[in-house]
């Protein structure tokens, strides 16, 4: 990190420290993690969409065999659609509690906080195993409406399941982002709506409500961008009824050694992925713009 | 704002639902963990040890265990000098290039597992690192990457720029001011980042499940193959040790954080 470094003299330009050299040192401190990314991600996925294109030969056909045949079209729809249901059940679950970390106590929100913070530190696996024991047909909930008097239910191998399963894993990537934008809502707004003859109702619907929207689309796009790629918890809650997209790459690749056609999979799953990311690129940038004004 | 008492309390039953519903599940395989038969179903029966002893005893757990710590500990030191570095370069840069490397770098962690575990499985397929420590080492750190960056980026984004200045103005070198004032500030965020690379790193799986290979397995593989093989519980004692380990790990953690902010300032 010396300046008088021999090999930056040509590039002697006058940045911020006013140094000659300065300008591609901040480069160069980022190469290293930056040839890796290309080497161990970057590369991989160009090989992938080669794959796609050139197995077993130069083409479309993987493209057009995937969206020809109606098994993938209908595996694909249900990718989305279980997405979507993961995201509603996030929502509806997160908006109340991610409310009440705003509304109480320092205490109290030390305890909320931490119970959206135990998912994150217990082991993916883990936490499936303990739905796959929560779940099974003798599992606990099904144990628990025996005992309660009702027949049991199939929670397991069923979309339920998956849904349960994933929403929880999912939640607090939803619960986050909310309350980050609730505690930034001026509370003094629904006291003046009150008390221009709003009822509470009211006043949360025209008032609250929208201010916390962009929380809500921020957390929503990225549990479905998660829910989207997920691959463990359908692999082990899931049945052939309910298998998602990556489940189908893999079972292309690792089974039936389709390479063109698991990356063609792969692919759309990828492409999809990023136009959700663009989707919400706007809507994060302007809240930080929001963020920096405060 | 003011909430009628009927509404606060249906607020308070949902969330505590909630509550109940993203803890619980966690807490399921404790009980089971002490089961007498070799079965997963509820409720346990009877009390013993059995499954602690196979995990400890059994060659394939404990290997697959060994394994884990080895790799992550070798990806945290890695991604966390890697990270960190990065995280210094972005943070001097301007504005325009340094946004669109840290959406580049941020990628990993969107980019969908299954995706991304083919095309590293194929790369690794024609460079022989499938199954090889090697192999685990560079598909985590690229893993781990984006949550060193994004803690170091955190401190440094509060950490003043003019402590620099003032200790170059009073004679410093680059090196000097780096080791003596700018590292010790930022050592939180460092830290933090060198614990969530290691954590990123021990339960990794989809990746894992693709570049394994019977001779090398991590801990998450060999848990994941025993809960679609059989019902064996020794996966409930080995998730509760984990459970346990890490509320140790991150309960210690909080409360050096505590400290420290607590400390001399």
């Amino acid at each position: 990190m010396s300046a008088s470094d021999p090999t930056n003299g040509s590039v002697a330009q006058p940045a911020a420290e006013g140094r000659p050299g300065w300008a591609w040192r901040p480069f160069a401190l980022a190469l290293p993690a930056l040839v890796l990314l290309v080497a161990v991600i970057g590369y991989p996925l160009f090989t992938i969409v080669l794959r796609s294109l050139s197995e077993p030969q130069w083409g479309l056909q993987n493209y057009a065999w995937f969206f020809g045949a109606s098994v993938n079209l209908t595996v694909l729809q249900r990718t989305f659609a279980i997405s979507a249901w993961v995201t509603l059940v996030c929502v509806i679950a997160a908006y109340p509690y991610a409310y009440l970390m705003t509304a109480v106590g320092p205490r109290i929100r030390l305890a909320l906080v931490l119970c959206v913070l135990i998912p994150f530190w217990v082991s993916g696996v883990v936490r499936t195993l303990s739905w796959v024991i929560l779940l099974q047909d003798s599992g606990v909930i099904n144990s628990l409406l025996r005992a309660a008097g009702f027949d049991g239910i199939k929670l397991i191998r069923t979309q339920t399941g998956v849904v349960i399963g994933m929403a929880q894993v999912l939640l607090p990537f939803m619960i986050l982002p909310l309350y980050s934008v609730m505690k930034g809502i001026d509370l003094r707004l629904m006291r003046a709506a009150q008390s221009l003859g709003a009822r509470p109702s009211r006043a949360f619907f025209t008032v609250y409500l929208p201010l916390s929207l962009p929380g809500v689309y921020a957390g929503a796009i990225i549990v479905f961008i998660l829910a989207l790629g997920f691959y463990i918890t359908p692999a082990l809650l899931g049945g052939p009824r309910s298998t998602m997209l990556s489940t189908l790459v893999q079972t292309q690749v690792l089974s039936l050694l389709q390479w063109g056609r698991g990356g063609a999979m792969g692919v759309v799953l990828l492409v999809a992925t990023f136009v959700l990311l663009a989707l919400a690129a706007p809507v994060m940038r302007s809240r930080y713009r929001e963020a920096g004004r405060r | 704002m003011e909430m009628k008492p009927l509404t606060r309390l249906l607020l308070g039953l949902v969330c505590l639902l909630v509550a109940i519903w993203l803890v619980a599940p966690t807490l399921v395989v404790v009980p089971m963990s002490f089961n007498e038969n070799k079965s997963l179903a509820f409720p346990p029966q009877g009390f013993s040890w059995q499954w602690y002893q196979n995990f400890a005893t059994s060659p394939e757990w404990s290997a697959s265990f060994l394994n884990s710590l080895k790799v992550a500990s070798v990806v945290a030191v890695l991604a966390t000098v890697l990270g960190t570095l990065a995280a210094f370069g972005l943070d001097r840069m301007k504005a325009g290039p340094a946004g669109l490397l840290r959406m580049l770098m941020l990628t990993p962690m969107v980019v969908p597992g299954v995706v991304l575990a083919i095309g590293i499985y194929a790369v690794y397929l024609d460079t022989h690192l499938v199954g090889t420590m090697l192999g685990f080492v560079l598909a985590h750190t690229i893993l781990a990457l984006p949550f060193v960056l994004i803690a170091v980026s955190a401190s440094l984004e509060v950490f003043d720029r003019r402590l620099e200045t003032a200790a170059a103005s009073l004679g410093a070198g680059a090196l000097t001011a780096f080791r003596t004032v700018t590292l010790p500030l930022i050592l939180p965020g460092i830290l933090s980042g060198l614990l969530f690379a290691f954590a990123t790193s021990f339960d990794e799986i989809v990746v894992s499940l693709f570049i394994t290979n019977p001779y090398l397995k991590t801990l998450p593989v060999q848990i994941f193959s025993s809960i679609t093989r059989d019902a064996d519980p020794t996966v409930a004692a080995v998730g509760t040790i984990l459970l346990f380990a890490t509320t140790i790990l991150i309960g210690g953690g909080m409360l050096l954080l505590g400290r420290e902010r607590k400390g001399p300032q």
